[in-house]
């Protein structure tokens, strides 16, 4: 029987060259532009509806994406723009889809929650929080049906995995070996529940344990301890053993949504986040420290980055709504 | 032409879409080992193997979920449940999983899959066990929702259904699995999705009805016949598509509907078909349409109270009579 591990890394932060580094830096702080951007419009009244950024926890997406190759497939719940980024969706339809315009990656009819990338492998974007799970257990069952050795990923909260279909999700991909990875982002927050007032036990790595799936926890701020350990669960599947449970230690740095000003925790502690685990000066800090790069060269990177995210936010408003036509359009295949 | 039950019908179809491409697989409980909680599936491990006909644990909305997302990623799933009360569970991924994912990712994603199994009243098993679902998922947009009452119907729509790159929802009936009646030979037989069938011409009253409840139309009709009523039957046979055309031709010409469901009459499926003919055939109906439903109640256990619940033949004649004011 599997047994859940607790992976501190007694054996420090593993090691990672200059080059990862700087695409690691790349990649995080494409998705804080983009989120802090769409903040921005959405405070400018170009977004509506739920907005859920991932400010805070740009390390876990990007940690366990640069682990996958082609052919791997990702889900996730409505915190999903990051996840789109990573799957090389362009920017513009992005945020276009914030927007809910014609020129959006779902032609405006998804929106924030809702968005998919098929030829990146990113399927979707779900607003039924913990139905990701069993669709993600789904799209390991596809690998599995069709004899390759591709993993599906499967992200999902704190809060959601109290949701009873994890369970039956994990029990169903542990009695068939599924290549499933399934990755619970704890941010500590269900909205405004804590993770002490919904969870009983909070060790949410051993929440396999009772179908003997083995999970591996990770420091979630630190995102090359995330690929490090996400590479352990790619080999896990890809050799065929079947399921296994990544908890990733995390943090949001707004409100659950847009519309929540986040009154239930302290701003000492958001504050205190922000200036010891933040994911980004982190790899910043080791890129000046081993001399990789200079301020000068990192500050050129966001200098390009706010470049492409500034088109970004205007195609998303210079692009027209859609066609009335469209209401219509897309509800069958024909 | 083979003669053949429901429950065989059912099985040659998906023998046959199994047969012809490899991404076709049957997930549900006791599918495999078992052969069908029904024997619906009988043979199909043996033919198959345990790959392609799988036993899962009870676990519905769990198996939903895992066949909606393989859909996702282009396999064929057809879903059995053991019988669509213990669908409730599931209810959301059929929803928000498949019929609304092509919608919402701008026809990016689609998912073509089969959730199939017995609907509606059995016999004596209460009121858990015995609810129409046809009206729940005949509301829904991007979902097809069939109900067939044939054995030809069953096999030649569920070989369509499991062709469509769309969600079906495919609405069986227990008692009806062991009815026989001809069905066309080999495997290119197939019935269109979103065609109703009139079973019975007639000239004095349409009566619109699907699954079980044709049977119970047939005999009402033959009775009625007796008493100088002539009577056209409407199968409907998909409830999403609804062939609204084929229900308005009947009425522009008999001036008359009775619909007939085992469901709820509170916005069934007769409530749909009242407000179609209100809108789009007013002028030609001489009397009101009349709807025969379930009766407004949790279905009773007791065998009188059962019988009384259920729509009978009896409830159509007078439905009928009714509507061509006889007495
Ligand atoms: C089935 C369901 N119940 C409730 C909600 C409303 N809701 C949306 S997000 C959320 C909190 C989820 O928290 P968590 O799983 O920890 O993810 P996080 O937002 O922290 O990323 C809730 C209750 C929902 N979308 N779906
Ligand atoms: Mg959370």
């Amino acid at each position: 029987m599997a047994i859940a591990k607790k992976k501190d890394r007694p054996g420090g932060i593993p090691e990672a060259s200059g080059a990862e580094l700087l695409n690691y830096y790349r990649k995080m702080l494409l998705l804080r532009r983009f989120e802090e951007k769409a903040g921005q419009m959405y405070g400018m009244g170009l977004i509506g509806g739920f907005c859920h950024l991932y400010i805070g926890q740009e390390a876990v997406a990007t940690g366990i994406q640069s682990a996958l190759g082609p052919g791997d497939a990702v889900i996730t719940g409505y915190r999903c723009h990051a996840h789109m980024l990573l799957a090389g969706s362009d920017p513009k339809a992005i945020m276009a889809e914030l927007t809910g315009r014609a020129g959006g990656v779902s032609k405006g009819k998804g929106g924030s929650m809702h968005m998919f990338n098929r030829a990146g492998n990113f399927y979707g974007g779900h607003g039924i929080v913990g139905a990701q799970v069993a669709l993600g257990a789904g799209l390991a069952f596809a690998h599995w049906y069709r004899g390759n050795d591709r993993v599906s990923v499967s992200y999902f909260g704190d809060g959601a995995s109290n949701q009873g279909q994890v369970f039956e999700s994990f029990n169903m991909a542990a009695l068939w070996k599924l290549p499933a990875i399934f990755v619970i982002e704890n941010n500590q927050y269900a909205m405004g529940t804590s993770q002490q007032r919904s969870t009983a036990v909070r060790d949410l790595y051993r929440r396999g344990e009772a179908f003997g799936l083995e999970g591996l926890q990770v420091d979630g701020m630190d995102v090359v301890a995330v690929k490090a350990t996400a590479d352990e669960a790619v080999a896990h599947c890809r050799a065929g053993q079947g399921p296994i449970v990544l908890e990733v230690l995390t943090y949001r740095y707004r409100g659950h949504s847009m519309s929540d000003p986040a009154k239930y925790r302290s701003k000492e502690e958001v504050a205190r986040v922000r200036a010891e685990r933040d994911p980004i000066e982190r790899v910043r800090d080791r890129l000046i420290e081993a001399k990789h790069s200079d301020d000068e060269a990192l500050k050129e990177i966001d200098k390009e980055l706010k470049g492409i995210i500034n088109d970004a936010a205007e195609f998303a408003q210079s692009s027209p709504e859609p066609e009335a036509s469209e209401l219509y359009t897309d509800v069958y295949v024909a | 032409m083979v003669a053949l039950t429901v429950r065989e019908a059912l099985r040659d179809a998906m023998a046959e879409e199994m047969r012809a491409d490899p991404d076709v697989f049957l997930m549900g409980e006791e599918v495999a080992e078992y052969q069908g909680a029904y024997k619906v599936s009988q043979g199909l491990l043996q033919e198959f193997g345990a790959k392609r006909v799988i036993d899962t644990p009870i676990t519905e909305m769990g198996f939903a979920g895992v066949g909606t997302g393989a859909a996702m990623m282009g396999l064929k799933p057809i879903v059995e449940f053991m019988t669509f009360n213990f669908a409730m569970q599931a209810i959301d991924h059929i929803l928000n999983s498949a019929a609304k994912t092509l919608y919402m990712s701008g026809g990016e994603i689609k998912c073509p899959i089969v959730f199939r199994g017995p609907n509606g009243a059995a016999a004596r098993v209460a009121a858990q066990h015995s609810q129409c679902y046809a009206s729940w998922y005949g509301h829904v947009p991007g979902l097809k929702v069939i109900a067939p009452w044939s054995a030809a119907d069953a096999k030649g729509l569920l070989k369509s259904a499991i062709r469509d790159p769309n969600p079906v929802v495919f609405l069986e009936n227990e008692l009806l699995y062991g009815q026989s009646s001809d069905v066309p030979d080999g495997p290119d037989f197939t019935v269109p999705i979103g065609k109703a069938n009139i079973v019975r011409q007639g000239r004095d009253v349409t009566i619109t009805a699907f699954s079980i409840m044709v049977s119970k139309a047939m005999q009402a009709a033959e009775k009625l016949a007796a008493m100088g009523i002539d009577a056209e039957i409407v199968d409907l046979r998909t409830i999403r598509p609804l062939d609204g055309e084929t229900v308005l031709a009947s009425v522009k010409k008999t001036n008359r509907l009775v619909t007939c469901e085992e469901g709820w009459p509170f916005a069934g499926i007769g409530a749909e078909l009242s407000a179609l003919v209100m809108e789009r055939a007013f002028d030609h109906l001489d009397a009101p349409v009349m709807r025969v439903a379930g009766k407004d109640v949790p279905l009773p256990y007791a065998a009188n109270l059962e019988k009384m619940a259920l729509p009978q033949v009896d409830d159509i004649i007078a439905a009928a009579k009714a509507v061509c004011y006889k007495t």
